[in-house]
């Protein structure tokens, strides 16, 4: 029992394809991202409950739809109506329920770590947008679908968390399960943009 | 590929929901003195007019949740949705709606 | 060679060289297979489905019914339109005789798809659709322009005047300026359906007049689903010929398609020509004809002749013959002679062209595949748009407009520009056919279905276009009946002596022109046709060898052979492991739900047939669920975390459902309960560790737990730690065999597996798959719902009684055990059927017979008392064994039944479900 329970990123053995994409295609840049301790938190948005998680996180929790915001170490994304995941890049995760279930109990709401539910791909660059259209049926336009906002969608055959970072720029959240599929999906999408022009 | 207007996440394509047929059905109070005739009714058996009818719908692949819905079942067409405990358009209206 | 100078926008400085029916010819960039077809003088090009008659080419682009192709090289493709393959240098085609075919080899190529959101969609880049696209992009609207063919201009051949200049010279600019607007232009796009919402699809052909130049990476073609606040439908008129005897021979051409050869390709169709019209458009293709140097005479069927296109004749030297019309054709492979009836009686014409108008036919497709309303206008001789929809409006031709000052004013509103004069209109007369013999008057070409067809189908009876459709199958080919549409309501119409207004159209349908299942495939082909769902292990089972199965969209290993192994040597050696050392599964698949809040026990006693409000934290219980019907629905174990909360557990296929089902009651019923759900499936990997050594592995892989059965108890949970990792240890079995479920974060999932193994190698650990875990959980008679259950079973049927609370004054499902049917007594029962033999496995699916008295089979149809529904070799009872649902069944343990396999009856004996270990005395070890 010499060595430390070790991780494993669920994209471990799709990174090197994607980093050789990322170098291949300008204006394109997909990796698998660090996993982040991530909460599943439900609590009455209009309740008192609400107000007790803005004040532990920082930030209050985002009301309107399809949208989300960021904490010190992470995002509060909106998922349901009385429904958010709330990631810290800093927590453990364990832990991080506990804090937010404690905070939450108080108000019937709950906390269920989802640390290792999801798991999230980084897209940016140029071509993201173009890239995603070819499986995302969402008006991807800036207009549309400007920073700060999320969805809940289909990306090819896959429900996402879709989140717009900034211009150009997504992180996508995807069950564990199928994130080899979407890594697929994605290097797949952009033989399109392989020796481009 | 019809839009259902989400009560929450507004239009989103028709593949991102989830049918739960006919709204309004409620549990029976006491299934336990129901007949077995009035059981299956409630078990088993669903209006099918022509024209608008209420329905349950799921928004399933994006924010969970169960909602009311007016369709024509003539057109397809969605009349209007609502959330939970709110009214859904009157049943006799019979313009379209685009979302 | 027809090929005439100073015409067409063809590249005439470069070759291409091409095979049509083995011999070789060449043409030039911009050329169709058509074009370079009839540009070598080739109008022959297949013959009919039915009847085998010589086809040829009768127009220039979509709406040809004639002119099949069959594509050999670059790839195999059947049944295209001659006249709308772009050429390229090394095509090899021939005609099509009959039926096109498949190719017998993959498609190498890349198809996809693209989701595009706009404010204003424009189809068509005709006249109209251009200055309405430009419109549009002027006042800042977001923009797309699709349009069919390979350049902007839709049907304006050049001759025209926009704004005082030359009709293409206008274009360009256009086309220019949308590109400086930032309008998203795509030509070679076929918008081909038009759906609800502002939804149309697209099909872009990308690649394929690259030739040998098409990038491999890149799409060929490319389905684009375009959502639009507005779409304009500007997709113009297609010319409507007139039915005539043997009006199918090559050389019949619509007088449209000859113009456009003439002007796009620098073709002349024929030399002797004759133009049969009862509209004006067709003089200025007599007159272009005659222009490029050929004889040309017109036969025009009206009494009164357009005034000025007459005289522009007469200049011409072209002449017109009024109140004629054509009555047939000679000809073999091509048309030698037009045979024609005038004021001084019947004339045979020599000719090797025959050009038709019959007037035009707005393409409204793509309004009547959104239910657009249309009506059926005397003037045109057609149907136009009538009503309107929201978010669509039509423009141009497609609305009936057919001057091109009017098509202006159309698309481009007050500012449009000015038309140059257009010789004012006559009124087309409107002809659907002329005299003759009715079963050589063709109206869909393709389908070789004449005017006698029609007048069967009316004479059996038939009264709706729709119904004489079915009948005749005219307008269900590749063109969609483009040209034969209108005629067969028409004709239709005058043989019912009713009115064409009243008689309709048929509905259009998507797609507009024919869609290749590889586009509507895209790039959901191989690996991505449907998700792969892996485990955090899947490399580990991946290097282990294992041979893995589909649970829904999972893939799952079924089991690990080793070399030499087939599947049910290997099956044997992990289920003997499993029972008298330790195995370990991979069953991180199972569906897991967290529930959580104060009306968690409530909430869950409504929903399972048993009690889990009484379930203490620390314990497990396992639960059945049902649905409305009384039927099982799915199973699981439930474990008490908290008093506020629950983990249950659902089977792999049902992890969904289940969590659907949840959530409906929850949100929909009882709103007022305090409970969340959330699924947790793929946050937690679950390990089971099996067999009677599993306790010294897992006391030794984490020495804070106490793993002995009086500190551990079966149907118990446990957290502990790993390197100060948090697990959590159940005591669940699925196979009655001592069993620890260690359950881990997913991070940790690889890492902790390997721990398990390196500590259980020296009890000779053993990795099983799904296929072992069936044999283990079969061998005690537990049911895998979905699998022994098919949704019109119930707990009682199963022999779960003992799963179904009595204290409980309702749950879901409850109140339908007692209705009658649930109590009779021949409902399908479940237990287990050995094969008397020992040897034979019984197929699952297998039906169950009885034997009369004096041992043969009861007359046919013979009853049938149920059916095998698991089937597995056992390595613990040394021989096969099987589950199965049987009338009546537990009454009947010990009866002899048969099984009829390869058409052989093998006895078998029903006995009681569990077959090993009914005491349960190994589950503590
Ligand atoms: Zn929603």
């Amino acid at each position: 029992m010499a060595d430390i329970l070790y991780r494993t990123h669920p994209l471990e053995n799709r990174r090197a394809a994607l980093a050789e994409l990322s170098g291949r295609v300008e204006g394109l840049t997909v990796y698998p991202e660090d996993p982040v301790a991530a909460v599943d938190l439900r609590v009455d948005p209009a309740g008192p409950g609400a107000d007790a998680v803005g004040r532990a996180l920082g930030t209050a929790l985002p009301v309107e739809p399809n949208t989300w915001t960021h904490t010190v170490d992470g995002q509060l994304v909106w998922l349901g109506p009385d429904e958010w995941l709330v990631t810290s890049a800093g927590a453990d995760p364990q832990e991080f329920e506990r804090e937010l279930g404690w905070v939450v109990s108080a108000y019937d709401g709950s906390a269920v770590d989802v640390s290792a539910q999801r798991t999230s791909l980084r897209l940016h660059g140029g071509l993201a947008r173009e890239l995603l259209s070819l499986g995302c049926a969402l008006d991807l336009r800036p207009s549309a679908f400007p920073a700060g906002a999320c969805a809940q969608t289909y990306v090819g055959q896959t429900v996402v968390l879709l989140l717009a970072l900034g211009p150009d720029d997504f992180r996508l959240f995807v069950r564990q399960s199928f994130a080899g599929y979407l890594a697929d999906w994605v290097l797949d999408a952009a033989e399109e943009f392989r020796a481009f022009p | 590929m019809q839009l259902i207007h989400c009560p929450w996440c507004g239009p989103r394509e028709e593949v991102e929901f989830h049918y739960g047929g006919q709204a309004e059905i409620t549990y029976p109070e006491r299934p336990a003195e129901l007949s077995d005739q009035d059981w299956a009714e409630y078990v088993f058996y669903r209006d099918n007019p022509k024209g608008p009818f209420a329905e349950r719908w799921s928004h399933s692949a994006g924010c969970r949740r169960w909602f009311n819905a007016l369709r024509d079942t003539h057109t397809y067409r969605f009349l209007g949705t609502a959330k939970p405990g709110e009214p859904l358009p009157n049943t006799q209206r019979n313009t379209e709606v685009r979302v | 060679m027809s090929r005439v100078h100073g015409y067409g926008r063809i590249d005439r400085g470069r070759m291409l060289t091409f095979t049509f029916d083995g011999r070789t010819y060449t043409g030039h960039p911009g050329d169709t297979l058509a074009s370079a077809l009839l540009a070598n003088g080739v109008h022959l090009v297949g013959s009919s489905v039915n009847l085998g008659r010589p086809h040829g080419i009768s127009a220039a682009w979509t709406e040809d019914a004639t002119a099949l192709v069959q594509i050999e090289k670059p790839f195999p493709e059947p049944m295209l339109q001659a006249t709308t393959v772009e050429l390229v240098d090394g095509l090899v085609a021939h005609g099509v005789n009959g039926q096109g075919r498949l190719a017998d080899t993959a498609d190498p190529a890349r198809y996809d798809r693209k989701h595009t959101h706009t404010d204003t969609l424009v189809i068509g880049a005709g006249p109209a659709g251009l200055l309405a696209a430009l419109a549009a992009a002027r006042a800042g609207e977001d923009v797309v322009l699709v349009d069919d063919r390979p350049v902007a201009g839709g049907s304006l051949t050049g001759t025209e005047v926009i704004d005082g200049r030359p009709a293409l010279g206008f274009v360009a600019d256009v086309v220019a300026e949308l590109a400086r607007l930032g309008v998203r232009h795509l030509q070679r796009t076929t918008a081909f359906g038009q759906y609800d919402d502002g939804f149309v699809l697209a099909l872009e052909r990308r690649t394929d007049h690259l030739g040998a130049d098409a990038p491999a990476h890149r799409s060929r073609q490319r389905v684009h689903r375009i959502r639009a606040l507005k779409v304009v439908v500007a997709t113009g008129a297609q010319e409507r010929p007139i039915v005539f005897e043997d009006n199918d021979r090559p050389g019949v051409m619509l007088a449209s398609a000859a113009r456009d050869y003439l002007h796009r390709y620098g073709v002349l169709a024929g030399r002797e020509v004759v133009v049969f019209t009862s509209d004006d458009a067709a003089y200025a293709a007599a007159l272009d004809l005659a222009g490029a140097g050929a004889r040309v005479t017109v036969l025009d069927v009206r009494d009164t002749l357009p005034r000025e296109w007459a005289a522009r004749a007469a200049e011409a030297g072209v002449p017109v013959h009024p109140s004629t019309t054509v009555t047939g054709t000679e000809g073999e492979e091509r048309v030698r002679a037009v045979l024609a009836h005038g004021v001084d009686g019947s004339v045979r014409l020599p000719a090797d062209l025959l050009l038709v108008s019959g007037g035009w036919n707005p393409v409204v497709h793509l309004f009547s595949h959104v239910r657009g309303a249309l009506a059926y206008d005397p003037e045109l001789g057609s149907f136009r748009p009538s009503g309107s929809l929201p978010g669509v409006i039509v423009i141009g031709a497609a609305n009936g407009t057919l001057d091109l000052a009017g098509v202006l004013r159309e698309g481009g509103g007050p500012d449009a520009p000015e038309a140059g004069p257009e010789p004012a209109r006559t009124p087309t007369k409107v002809v659907w056919r002329t005299d003759g013999d009715p079963g050589r008057q063709f109206v869909d070409i393709q389908r070789d279905a004449t005017v006698a067809d029609i007048g069967r189908a009316v004479g059996a009876g038939l009264r709706s276009v729709e119904h004489v459709k079915r009948y005749t199958t005219i307008g269900t080919a590749h063109d969609q009946g483009k040209t034969s549409g209108v005629l067969a309501s028409g004709i239709t119409a005058e043989l019912l002596g009713a009115r064409i207004e009243d008689l309709g159209t048929t509905t259009f349908r998507p797609p507009y022109t024919p869609v290749a299942f590889a586009a509507l495939a895209g790039r959901a082909r191989g690996s991505l046709f449907d998700p792969e769902r892996t485990t955090p292990l899947h490399d580990w089972h991946v290097e282990a060898g294992a041979v893995f199965e589909d649970v829904g969209q999972w893939k799952r290993a079924r089991y690990y052979p080793e070399p030499g192994e087939d599947m049910d040597a290997a099956v044997l050696r992990e289920c003997a492991a499993a029972r008298s050392g330790v195995g370990i599964l991979d069953g991180s698949t199972l569906g897991k739900i967290d529930v959580q809040g104060p009306d968690a026990a409530v909430f869950l006693d409504r929903l399972y047939t048993n009690m889990m409000s009484t379930l203490k934290v620390g314990r497990v219980r396992y639960g059945v669920m049902c649905g409305n019907d009384g039927m099982v629905l799915d199973d699981g174990t439930v474990l008490r975390i908290d008093e506020n909360r629950y983990l249950v557990t659902t089977t792999t296929g049902g992890a969904a459902t289940v969590l659907d089902w949840m959530e409906e009651w929850l949100q929909t019923e009882w709103p007022e309960l305090r409970v969340h759900l959330t699924s947790v499936t793929e946050q937690w990997s679950v390990f089971p560790v099996v067999g009677p050594r599993s306790r010294d592995v897992v006391g030794e892989v984490f020495p804070e737990l106490d793993v002995s059965a009086d500190a551990f108890p079966f149907m118990s949970w446990r957290d502990t730690t790993l390197d100060g990792v948090p697990v959590r240890v159940a005591r669940i079995s699925f196979s009655g065999e001592l069993a620890y479920e260690v359950n881990v974060n997913s991070w940790y999932a690889p890492a902790l597996w390997e721990r398990l193994l390196a500590a259980g190698e020296r009890y000779g650990i053993t990795p099983y798959g799904t296929e072992t875990m069936h044999v283990l959980r079969a061998e005690k008679g537990y049911p895998i719902i979905g699998q022994d259950t098919d949704g019109t079973v119930t707990p009682q049927d199963l022999g779960m009684s003992w799963a179904v609370s009595k204290k409980k004054e309702d749950f879901v499902g409850k109140r339908s055990f007692s209705r009658p049917e649930n109590h009779n007594p021949l409902r399908k029962q479940f237990v287990s059927l050995l094969p008397i033999d020992g040897r034979t496995k019984l197929p699952e699916g297998s039906q169950i017979v009885e034997l009369c008295e004096n041992g043969s089979l009861p007359e046919p149809p013979v009853p049938m008392l149920g059916h095998v529904t698991s089937s597995y070799l056992s390595a613990e009872l040394g021989r096969p064994f099987a589950l199965a649902l049987v009338k009546n069944g537990r009454a009947r343990i010990g009866d002899l039944v048969h099984v009829p396999v390869n058409g052989a009856l093998v006895q078998a004996q029903i006995g009681d479900t569990v077959l090993i270990d009914p005491e349960g005395a190994r589950r503590d070890g």
